[in-house]
């Protein structure tokens, strides 16, 4: 087998094995929760029989691991059981699937990402590479002490100076970002455009940064000096030396701050009040509904390791020391 | 340095014979400076940003130790207006129900800060005594270790965290184990890894063949010999889980009410950002919690780039 291939693959089993250990570490938070929460999710005023039917339908009464592999192979065909909220101790069930809470608010979350990680993306590595390459000038310096600003800061504060600089003070933007699925393209875009510049600008820092070390980390080899000694022009070590060994650790910051936009879109959503996964995550935090908190974490962890796995298949497929054995 | 030297050697000289000689300089008695001179004198090459740093820290923890003399009023005492404006009575106005913001400012410097200082330091003692264990024993134990701590970190520790906090509840309490066990893990990474190679040096070896017990070589013989990145990464670490935390709080899900918190006034006092056209000082008071949060990570940012530059500067030079 072609050693790249082998690689892959192995890197493929181990990422599949650790998204199988996440989702039982995911699963059995459930059975931490102290005592009977059957009683606590109906109220005291549930009787024992619709009690002990909550806990049917929960499948409390079987043994874990086939509750496990039962929710597990559902979870892979979407489906995540129903809500906790929405019960009554009288055994009128008014819940909703969790599919159905979060379908339409995975739709928005996704949107906002991709609107994010579109502006971010080149700009990063656009503002990395210029800094690589001119280091230590007033430019790479000024980049830097930017970067390191927005970096030390919370999300919300970048998030509400926005709002007070463009919302409040100027009014260009919305401040909040009320989209339902009936809104326009056009219109959803302006409406999310002061939380795309809030992860923009939060990312964008972290991804430059990485992005200039990766580039200077990588000037500093022997063979660019060598490229450089033998005298080619500064473009061709940039395209026909660097940039080949470049993609790896390029695809590495790339997966490592969109995996880092998944966790910063939780706050940012609660700022803007944007109808995403993360509002909806903290807010069945807030109200302890567990299915749909376990079927939110088990999304956004699948999704930050999926964006690592890619990176890091990326960095194998495009490592020119495995595409060309000896 | 050298200036130290000659003039140690010149008093000495002076007191034999009053000429110079050099016989005397390279005789003489070198005295050695105290620690606490060596740290005064490593403190005056900090550049400005350092400085900066250290002074913010300081100022941080004056306010957080003397918060109930500093503080105008009660952390939860109420005054009858809400959302008052900024005036003599109330510098920073009051908030949603009427608390003055500068009080809740000030026992928030208390409050975040120490439960955060808390969590830091259990996950060192969590993470960092795990990573030594695993760093010397080299078994199944640093195996079974390493591998279930990859797993854990697969999971976004924001995610991971409002998970957790969803099951055990919002307490102050359970909110310190579960972050610093998150959190913990990158410790235990990281001291793993430069405890590594020093546990593989001689005077370790020459110690467990003494017949050290494992605590010893621990502290004794392998601590004190990565101590600098440690510090270093506790800087970091604690920037990381004080954002983590003001997060949470910010969210609803962290520190809760009526303790004072900087995380949780942001949000409670969200709303009056829509006013900042009329009254700018009011579309601010949300702001000034966000920006203490931010002047104080900041701060620990700079001290800790000049710690370790200083740090692995001087490796240099050996």
């Amino acid at each position: 087998m072609h050693p790249v291939l082998a690689t892959v693959l192995q890197r493929l089993a181990l990422g599949v094995a650790t998204l199988i250990m996440v989702s039982i570490i995911i699963f059995s938070s459930i059975s931490l929760l102290p005592g009977d929460f059957g009683q606590a999710v109906l109220g005291q005023a549930a009787t024992e029989d619709t009690v002990a039917a909550f806990r049917r339908e929960l499948g409390l009464d079987k043994p874990a691991p086939v509750r496990y592999v039962e929710w597990f192979t559902s979870a892979l065909q979407g489906d995540f059981g129903t809500s906790f909220s929405g019960r009554a101790a009288s055994g009128v069930d008014r819940s909703r699937p969790v599919v159905d809470l979060i379908g339409p608010r995975l739709k928005n979350t996704l949107f906002l990402a991709v609107y994010a990680a579109l502006i971010s993306v080149p700009l990063a590595l656009f503002l990395g590479i210029t800094a690589a390459l001119y280091r230590n000038s007033i430019y790479d310096r000024m980049v830097n002490a930017a970067t390191l600003t927005t970096i030390s800061t919370p999300e919300f504060f970048v998030a509400y100076i926005l709002i007070l600089l463009l919302a409040s003070l100027n009014p260009i933007f919305p401040s909040l970002a009320n989209v339902t699925i009936d809104t326009p393209f056009l219109e959803r875009v302006y409406r999310t455009s002061l939380p795309a510049l809030t992860l923009t600008l939060v990312i964008v820092a972290h991804m430059m940064r990485m992005t200039r070390a990766a580039i200077i980390n990588l000037l500093a080899s022997p063979y660019i000096e060598m490229a450089r000694l033998k005298g080619a022009s500064p473009r061709e070590v940039i395209i026909k030396h660097a940039l080949p060994n470049a993609w790896a650790p390029i695809a590495t910051v790339i997966a490592f701050n969109l995996a880092y936009l998944v966790v910063g879109v939780v706050v940012v959503e609660a700022v803007f009040v944007y109808p995403g996964v993360g509002q909806l995550m903290v807010d069945a935090v807030t109200t302890r509904d567990i299915p749909v908190v376990q079927a939110c974490a088990l999304i956004f962890a699948a999704t930050y390791i999926i964006l690592n796995l890619i990176a890091d298949i990326v960095g194998i497929v495009t490592n020119p020391r495995l595409l060309h054995p000896r | 340095m050298s200036s130290d030297k000659t003039q140690a050697a010149q008093s000495a000289g002076a007191a034999a014979e009053e000429t110079y000689s050099a016989a005397a300089e390279v005789g003489a008695v070198r005295k050695r400076r105290t620690r606490l001179e060596r740290i005064w004198i490593g403190l005056k090459k900090a550049p400005l940003s350092a400085w900066f740093g250290m002074t913010v820290i300081l100022i941080y923890c004056l306010v957080a130790l003397f918060a109930p003399l500093l503080a105008p009023y009660g952390e939860a005492q109420v005054f009858p207006v809400p959302y008052g404006p900024w005036d003599a009575e109330h510098i920073f106005g009051t908030d949603q129900i009427g608390r003055d913001v500068l009080s809740r400012l000030i026992y928030g410097a208390r409050n975040t800060m120490g439960i955060a200082l808390v969590t830091t330091f259990l996950s060192f003692l969590i993470g960092g005594g795990l990573g030594l264990v695993a760093a010397i024993n080299r078994s199944w134990i640093d195996q079974i270790l390493s591998r279930f701590i990859d797993i854990l970190m697969a999971i976004p520790s924001l995610i991971f965290a409002l998970m957790l906090l969803s099951i055990f509840g919002s307490t102050v309490s359970s909110l310190i184990i579960i972050i610093a066990i998150l959190d913990s893990t990158r410790v235990f990474r990281l001291t793993r890894a430069v405890a590594v190679s020093v546990a593989v040096m001689d005077y370790v070896e020459a110690a467990r063949l003494r017949g050290e017990g494992l605590g010893w070589v621990m502290r004794r013989e392998i601590l004190p010999n990565i101590m600098p990145p440690l510090v270093a990464e506790f800087g970091l670490r604690f920037c990381f889980v004080f954002l983590t935390i003001a997060a949470l709080s910010f969210l609803g899900v962290g520190i809760q009410p009526p303790t004072a918190d900087w995380g949780s006034m942001v949000r409670d006092n969200a709303s009056l950002i829509q006013f900042a056209q009329y009254d700018l000082k009011a579309g601010i008071t949300p702001l000034l919690p966000a920006a203490a949060i931010a002047l104080l990570t900041v701060a620990v940012n700079f001290v800790v780039d000049w710690f370790l530059h200083k740090t692995s500067g001087l490796r240099d030079e050996h």
